[in-house]
């Protein structure tokens, strides 16, 4: 890792430590001198805000999983119990299921600021890709958690997602069985989801470290997207920026608790009240809000291989953005089309989920088709395209001469 | 930061258009939007109302539907219908549980304890379903959170998802049909256009006026006692109601104040740098 290490321990027992273990040195040169660009804004604070969520959802998670049951004739009545019997309960719960729905909130605002301002262009590819492993992951963990309650949406949305994997050619009915732990979904399959979304939160924990890693070795980028050219352009993180993060923490805590305590079950699914049952299929089976953009584009295809494919393909494309961009330019600010087909791209992604939630019908498939397409054209060809055609305006010479203009007033009109 | 809120303001607007937008498919009818007291960010229960609610529930639901989540003692904690403990008692004294095996190894029948959830009244699903005419009546436990009386993305996070209204709307909402839908409907079904399965009911119209007679001596008449009884199905679906909004406005305070310092703080700091 990059940064100063200037860490002299004082007392006998920090110079003890230093020599066997040099952890205060990591902490004073990784998170209380760190550099940082002095011009970060308030979309940079969604990094801690997404470490502070995964804390909340793993402590959460922990004691829930100390009062629920995973056996399919248990689950739900367990869920009731820790609704009604455990002390806290209905707090641990609610803010454990609403958690979720933020944690996905921050995390859409941190990746589509990350597409913004150009952060995953060089040097920050291997920062950018290990992101899109951790956003994989975190749904991964989001679809299991949601099995667990073992209600209805729970049940044929393991169903559904399940199924998915039928349509891989020659192995899919194999493969589905293999996740199912048997012929249809049913306790083993809750069962391993459990297991599952008790461990992958740790494997979360461990990308985090590595994202946080692969960030602190070229550093934060920054608004601008001009590189640090010494200590004028930066401050320490602490405490500028433990201090700002800090604000923004609690403001977004002010959302959570919200929600969590004013809004409990609006960003669930009402029919999850009801336990599981196979042999009745609820009207309209939609997954939760933050995988709907996706959904749209699963059945946007006719084609149930070839949907599959698709909405695998729309997350795993982002792997490739670092090299779709073409532009040296990083930061759209100095980006005046680009700045124009993000916003775009960005109402799409929003279009789409608004399709997701409806039935895959009329008008609704027809313009899950055209978004699904512009969407993977907003990458395929638009972004190469722009960074070869597109003159970006001149960028500011550094990050304190961008700083000191913007702090300028305005000359008066002659 | 101006601009900044500009933007989260659409992107709240984008997200909330995703969020919950389930909508209903059967054509069921919109509940009648009645208000009740536990409404509202402050909105509490009315104590009297889930009491009476609870006679309508033990005197005419409970023959056919099960509670089986909720346990008598429930009925005397905070936030519920404030029953003391003597009244729990006697109450669910009134209730005859199964137990056992005792040390003679039979099953054997005993007054309900306050510890006990409340009996249901077949033995089990497929019992329900032969003495209904293969309808099994669905618990009410939960029913005014997992049935909603109407849809919409902005409608509910405004107005909730309207489950109490939806069982008190159902336990109105029984029409004598017309001609037309008389011929669609099947045997032994009833009309009622507020229910969510279609609009064919196999619960035949369960209250009458003056049915249950309250001992505050409120009203009873239908209307009167399907507000009652709905106002208890709200409570036993989310029995921590009152004690969630009291923590929440409390914690709510605490982070605005809180946010309001940090804010300062990270003023002052930051104010030898610009």
């Amino acid at each position: 890792m990059s940064g100063p290490s200037n860490y002299q321990p004082k007392s006998a027992f920090g110079k003890w430590m230093h020599e066997r273990l040099p952890v205060m040195e990591l902490v004073q040169g990784q998170a209380l001198d760190f550099p940082t660009p002095k011009n970060l804004n308030y979309w940079w604070t969604f990094g801690a805000i997404l470490a502070v969520m995964l804390v909340a959802q793993l402590i959460t998670g922990i004691v829930l999983a100390m009062h629920y049951t995973p056996h399919v004739s248990m689950a739900f009545d367990s869920v009731e119990h820790i609704m009604r019997d455990v002390n806290s309960g209905w707090l641990l719960r609610y803010l454990h299921a609403n958690g979720a729905s933020m944690f996905f909130i921050a995390v859409y605002i941190h990746i589509f600021r990350g597409m913004y301002y150009g952060s995953y262009k060089a040097p920050r590819e291997v920062l950018w890709m290990i992101g899109v492993l951790i956003y994989l992951v975190m749904m991964a963990t989001a679809f299991m958690g949601y099995v667990l309650p073992w209600g209805q949406m729970s049940f044929w949305g393991a169903k559904v997602i399940t199924n998915l994997f039928s349509a891989i050619p020659f192995v899919g009915e194999s493969v589905t069985t293999w996740l199912w732990g048997g012929y249809s979904v049913d306790n083993p399959t809750l069962n391993r989801f459990f297991s599952l979304h008790y461990l992958l939160p740790f494997v979360l924990a461990g990308l985090v470290g590595l994202h946080i890693w692969a960030l602190h070795v070229p550093g934060n980028g920054n608004p601008t997207g001009v590189n640090v050219k010494g200590s004028q352009d930066t401050v320490s993180f602490h405490p500028y920026y433990t201090m700002k993060d800090a604000f923004a923490i609690v403001v977004f805590m002010i959302l959570f608790s919200a929600f969590t305590f004013f809004a409990p079950n609006y960003l669930g699914h009402a029919i999850n009240y009801l336990p599981a049952n196979p042999l009745a299929t609820p009207a309209h089976i939609v997954p939760e809000w933050f995988y709907l953009p996706f959904y749209a584009i699963l059945r946007a295809i006719p084609d149930k291989l070839g949907g599959v494919i698709a909405m695998f393909g729309s997350i795993l494309i982002l792997f490739f953005l670092p090299w779709l961009d073409t532009s040296r330019v990083r930061s759209g600010t100095y980006r005046p089309i680009f700045k124009q087909f993000f916003w775009v791209f960005a109402i799409v992604c929003v279009a789409l989920g608004y399709l997701g939630s409806k039935p895959a019908e009329g008008a609704y498939v027809f313009w899950s088709r055209i978004l699904t397409a512009y969407y993977f054209i907003h990458f395929i060809v638009i972004l190469p395209l722009l960074g070869l055609l597109e003159s970006p305006k001149p960028l500011p010479s550094s990050i304190s001469d961008a700083v000191l203009a913007k702090k300028k007033p305005l000359a008066p009109a002659e | 930061m101006k601009k900044m809120l500009k933007t989260l303001a659409i992107a709240t607007a984008g997200f909330l258009l995703l969020a919950g937008a389930a909508s209903a498919a059967t054509g069921q009818k919109d509940a009648k939007a009645i208000s009740y007291s536990f409404e509202g960010p402050f909105g509490t229960f009315d104590k009297g109302q889930l009491q009476r609610g609870y006679k309508v529930y033990k005197e005419v639901c409970s023959s056919c539907h099960s509670m089986r989540l909720v346990s008598f003692r429930n009925l005397s904690e905070h936030g519920g219908p404030g029953f003391s403990a003597e009244q729990v008692k006697a109450l669910a004294a009134t209730f005859t549980v199964k137990d056992g095996p005792g040390s003679d190894g039979e099953m054997f029948d005993r007054p309900g304890l306050p510890s006990d959830r409340f009996p249901s009244p077949f033995a089990n699903e497929q019992a329900a379903g032969a003495a209904n005419g293969g309808a099994v009546p669905p618990d009410l436990s939960l029913i005014t959170k997992f049935r909603p009386g109407w849809y919409g993305t902005f409608n509910q996070l405004l107005n909730g998802i309207g489950g109490p209204q939806y069982v008190y709307s159902v336990l109105t909402g029984y029409e004598e049909p017309t001609a037309e839908i008389k011929a669609e409907m099947p045997e032994g079904k009833h009309y009622n256009p507020y229910f969510a399965n279609g609009h064919f009911i196999s619960m035949a119209a369960p209250l009458v006026d003056g049915q249950v007679t309250f001992d505050d001596g409120a009203p009873n008449t239908v209307d009167a006692m399907a507000r009652d009884v709905s106002a208890f199905l709200a409570w036993t679906a989310e029995p921590k109601m009152e004690e969630r909004k009291s923590l929440g406005f409390m914690v709510l305070i605490y982070l605005a104040v809180l946010a309001g310092l940090l804010y300062f703080v990270k003023k002052k700091i930051w104010a030898d740098q610009h």
